[in-house]
C-alpha cells in the first residue's frame, strides 16, 4: 500500500518554448495532490510526462522506484487511469463498451473478457454511479455523466494512480462538488492517488491534501493547502486579489476579490 | 475476486449478478447476430452459384457440388467458372469489408474507405504496372500482380496518413483531401499508362478500373487467398485496440494501446486485403464505406462483434451484387459499375446524417 511517486527535475521543451522546467514533486497512496495554475503553465504537459506520454528531457518519473519511461504503455495504464480533458467519442458506444475498454491492459493480446472483467467493470460503474446507464450511448449525455464514465473506466483499468486532467471543466456547480467527492472519496477509501490538474482555487482548497502551485512551467509553492494558497501566491501566479482564512468547515475559505494588477489603487 | 475488488471494494458492491447477466445477454445477442449473417452468407453461396447465363437447374447444381454428378459441360460452368467467382467475390467483399472498417475507425472517420481514400487507385497502379510492363514478374512470378498492388497499396495509405497528419492529429478534412489529391495522381498514372499501353494490355488495365469478377477463375483465387486471409486475420486481430483507437486515439493510448505498432499492422493488413482484392477484381469502390455502415447501424460500433459480421456479411453482400450485375441486365456489366451507382448516393446519405462526427 505505500506505493509512492516521485517526479523528480522534470523540464520539458516543444520546439522553441520550454513547458516544464525541474519539476518536483512526491505523492503516495491515498491523497488527492492539486496541481494551480494559469492556462498553458505547463499542468497538462506534466500530467502527460507522469504518464509517460510525453518524454521529458531531463528528469524522471518512478512509482515505486520504477521509471515511467521504457515502460511498455499496458505497463503503465496498469499503473495509472487518465482522465483527459476531451470526453468526445466519436461513435455510438454505450457506457458498457466504454468502460469495458479500460480492461484492455488486463486482458491478454487474444484473450476474451471474463466474469472477473466484468465484475471490476460492474465495480467500476457502481462506484462512479454509472451502473444505470449502462445501456446509453455516450455522445447522448450530459457533460457530468459523460466525465463520471470516462473516471469509471480509467477505475477500471485497476490503478494506484489516478490522473484527472481539468475534471470540473464544463461542468455546473453541483456537479463539480459531486465530482470531487467522488475523487476525495476514491482516495480515502480505496487509498488510490488523484493527482488533479485544475485552475479552481476554491475547490483545490477544499478537496485537495496537497497543492502545487505552478506558473511558467515552474513551482512556485508546494505544500498543504493553507501554505499554499496564501494571497501573496495567488496573486503571483493568478494575477488575483484574495482573502484567505482558515475555516472550520472547511479548512480554508478562499474570497477571491478581483484582479490584482487593474484592481491596484481602487477600493473595492 | 479480482485484486481490485479484493483492494478496492468492500461487500456492499460485490452484487454483480445484474452486471453479469447482461454481459451474458450481450454475448447471446452477439452469438446470434453472427449465427443470422452465416445463415445468409451460406444462403448467398447457394443462390449465386444457381444464377448465370448458362442455364442448370438448382438441383442439378447441387447434384454437381455434392454428389459430383452431371454432364462434362454442366460440370465445367459449375465447378471452374461459377464456384471460383463465388469464392473470389466473397474474399474480395470480407477484404474491402474489413479494410474500410479499419480505415473508419481509425480514422475516426465514417466516411473513410479504401477507394475514398485513393487507396484502391494506388493499388490498381501497382497492379497495371505489372499487367503491362511485367515489373516485378522476374522476381514474383504468380505472384507479381497482387504484390505490386499491395506495394502501392501500403505507398499510397502511408502517403495519405503523412499528408493528412497534423500535429493535432489525422483532421477529417485533410484526410478526405489527401485522399482525393493522392487517388488523382494515381488515377492519372493509370490513365497516362492505358495511353501508352497496347491494345491487349489497354483492355486488361480497363477492366482493372472498372472492377469485375469476370476474369476470376481458380487461377485468380489461389492468387488472392493468402494475402486476403492473412490480411483480414490480421485487421480482426486488432479489434480491441479498433475500439479503444476509435473512441480516441490519445485515450487509447493511456489505457494502454501502442498506437504506433497498431497503425503499423492495420496499414499492414489493409494493404494485403486490398491489395489481394485489387490484384484480381480491380478496383470496386465503395463495399468498404456500404458495409461496415450498415452493420454500425444495425449492433454498435464494438469492433469484436462488427468485425466478423462485415467480414462475413461483405462477403455475401459483393456475391449478391456480383449475381446481380451478371444477371439482372441485358449483358453483364462490371460489378465495380453497380457498386458505384449503389455507393454514391449513399456516401452522399452518410455526408448529410453524420455530419457531426464527419468534421469534428
Amino acid at each position: 500500500m505505500g506505493m509512492r511517486l516521485e517526479v523528480c527535475g522534470v523540464s520539458f521543451f516543444y520546439a522553441s518554448r520550454d513547458v516544464l522546467r525541474d519539476v518536483t514533486l512526491e505523492a503516495g497512496a491515498g491523497e488527492v495532490v492539486g496541481i494551480l495554475g494559469c492556462n498553458g503553465c505547463g499542468k497538462t504537459t506534466l500530467l502527460k510526462c507522469i504518464n509517460a506520454t510525453l518524454t521529458p528531457a531531463n528528469g524522471c518519473v518512478t512509482v515505486d522506484e520504477e521509471e515511467m519511461t521504457g515502460m511498455s504503455k499496458r505497463d503503465v495504464a496498469k499503473k495509472m487511469g487518465f482522465v483527459t480533458q476531451s470526453t468526445y467519442v466519436t461513435f455510438p458506444f454505450t457506457v458498457y463498451e466504454t468502460v469495458m475498454m479500460g480492461r484492455y491492459s488486463r486482458i491478454e493480446a487474444f484473450g476474451a473478457e471474463n466474469a472477473g472483467d466484468v465484475d471490476a467493470v460492474h465495480d467500476a460503474m457502481s462506484y462512479a454511479g454509472v451502473l444505470e446507464f449502462k445501456d446509453r450511448v455516450i455522445s447522448e449525455m450530459s457533460g457530468g455523466e459523460r466525465r463520471r464514465v470516462m473516471i469509471a473506466r480509467a477505475l477500471a483499468q485497476e490503478p494506484d494512480i489516478l490522473l484527472l486532467d481539468e475534471p470540473t471543466l464544463h461542468l455546473d456547480l453541483s456537479h463539480q462538488f459531486d465530482l470531487m467527492e467522488l475523487v476525495r472519496r476514491l482516495s480515502r477509501d480505496k487509498g488510490m492517488l488523484a493527482v488533479i490538474v485544475t485552475h479552481d482555487v476554491v475547490l483545490a482548497s477544499r478537496y485537495c491534501d496537497r497543492v502545487i502551485m505552478m506558473k511558467e512551467g515552474v513551482v512556485v509553492a508546494a505544500g498543504t493547502g493553507p501554505d499554499v494558497i496564501t494571497p501573496n501566491n495567488l496573486k503571483e501566479v493568478f494575477d488575483i486579489e484574495a482573502e484567505v482564512r482558515p475555516d472550520d468547515r472547511f479548512v480554508l475559505d478562499v474570497t477571491i476579490v478581483g484582479r490584482a494588477s487593474r484592481h491596484e489603487g481602487k477600493p473595492s | 475476486m479480482t485484486w481490485f475488488r479484493s483492494r478496492y471494494f468492500p461487500l456492499e458492491h460485490a452484487d454483480s449478478a445484474d452486471t453479469r447477466s447482461y454481459h451474458r445477454s450481450r454475448r447471446r445477442r452477439a452469438a446470434a447476430a453472427i449465427a443470422i449473417v452465416v445463415t445468409v452468407l451460406t444462403a448467398t453461396f447457394f443462390l449465386t452459384m444457381i444464377v448465370g447465363n448458362f442455364h442448370i437447374s438448382p438441383s442439378g447444381v447441387l447434384d454437381i457440388l455434392f454428389m459430383g454428378g452431371g454432364s462434362a459441360g454442366d460440370r465445367q460452368v459449375v465447378v471452374d467458372i461459377r464456384l471460383p467467382r463465388v469464392l473470389c467475390s466473397f474474399l474480395v467483399g470480407a477484404a474491402l469489408s474489413a479494410s474500410g472498417l479499419a480505415m473508419q475507425s481509425l480514422f475516426k472517420n465514417p466516411m473513410a474507405s479504401p477507394s475514398v481514400l485513393g487507396i484502391s487507385s494506388g493499388a490498381a497502379f501497382g497492379a497495371s504496372l505489372a499487367i503491362s510492363f511485367g515489373i516485378g514478374g522476374a522476381a514474383l512470378g504468380y505472384y507479381a500482380v497482387p504484390a505490386m498492388a499491395f506495394l502501392f497499396c501500403f505507398v499510397t495509405i502511408g502517403a495519405v496518413y503523412l499528408l493528412a497528419r497534423t500535429r493535432y492529429g489525422v483532421a477529417s478534412l485533410t484526410l478526405l483531401l489527401s485522399g482525393i489529391a493522392v487517388g488523382a495522381f494515381f488515377g492519372g498514372l493509370v490513365s497516362l499508362m492505358q495511353y501508352v499501353a497496347n491494345e491487349d494490355v489497354l483492355a486488361s488495365i480497363v477492366y482493372w478500373t472498372m472492377g469485375s469478377f469476370n476474369k476470376c477463375g481458380w487461377s485468380a483465387f489461389g492468387m488472392a487467398v493468402v494475402p486476403i486471409v492473412a490480411g483480414a486475420l490480421l485487421i480482426a486481430s486488432r479489434s480491441r485496440e479498433l475500439n479503444l483507437i476509435s473512441a480516441g486515439e490519445e485515450q487509447a493510448s493511456n489505457m494502454g494501446v501502442d498506437i504506433k505498432s497498431t497503425r503499423t499492422l492495420l496499414f499492414l493488413g489493409t494493404s494485403l486485403c486490398i491489395g489481394g482484392s485489387v490484384a484480381i477484381s480491380g478496383t470496386i469502390g465503395f463495399v468498404g464505406l456500404i458495409v461496415p455502415h450498415v452493420f454500425r447501424m444495425l449492433v454498435g460500433p464494438d469492433h469484436k462483434l462488427l468485425m466478423p459480421l462485415c467480414i462475413l456479411g461483405g462477403a455475401s453482400f459483393m456475391a449478391a451484387v456480383d449475381a446481380v450485375s451478371k444477371a439482372a441486365f441485358a449483358i453483364p456489366i462490371p460489378v465495380g459499375i453497380l457498386t458505384c451507382l449503389l455507393g454514391a448516393p449513399f456516401f452522399i446519405y452518410v455526408m448529410k446524417t453524420r455530419r457531426r462526427e464527419m468534421w469534428e
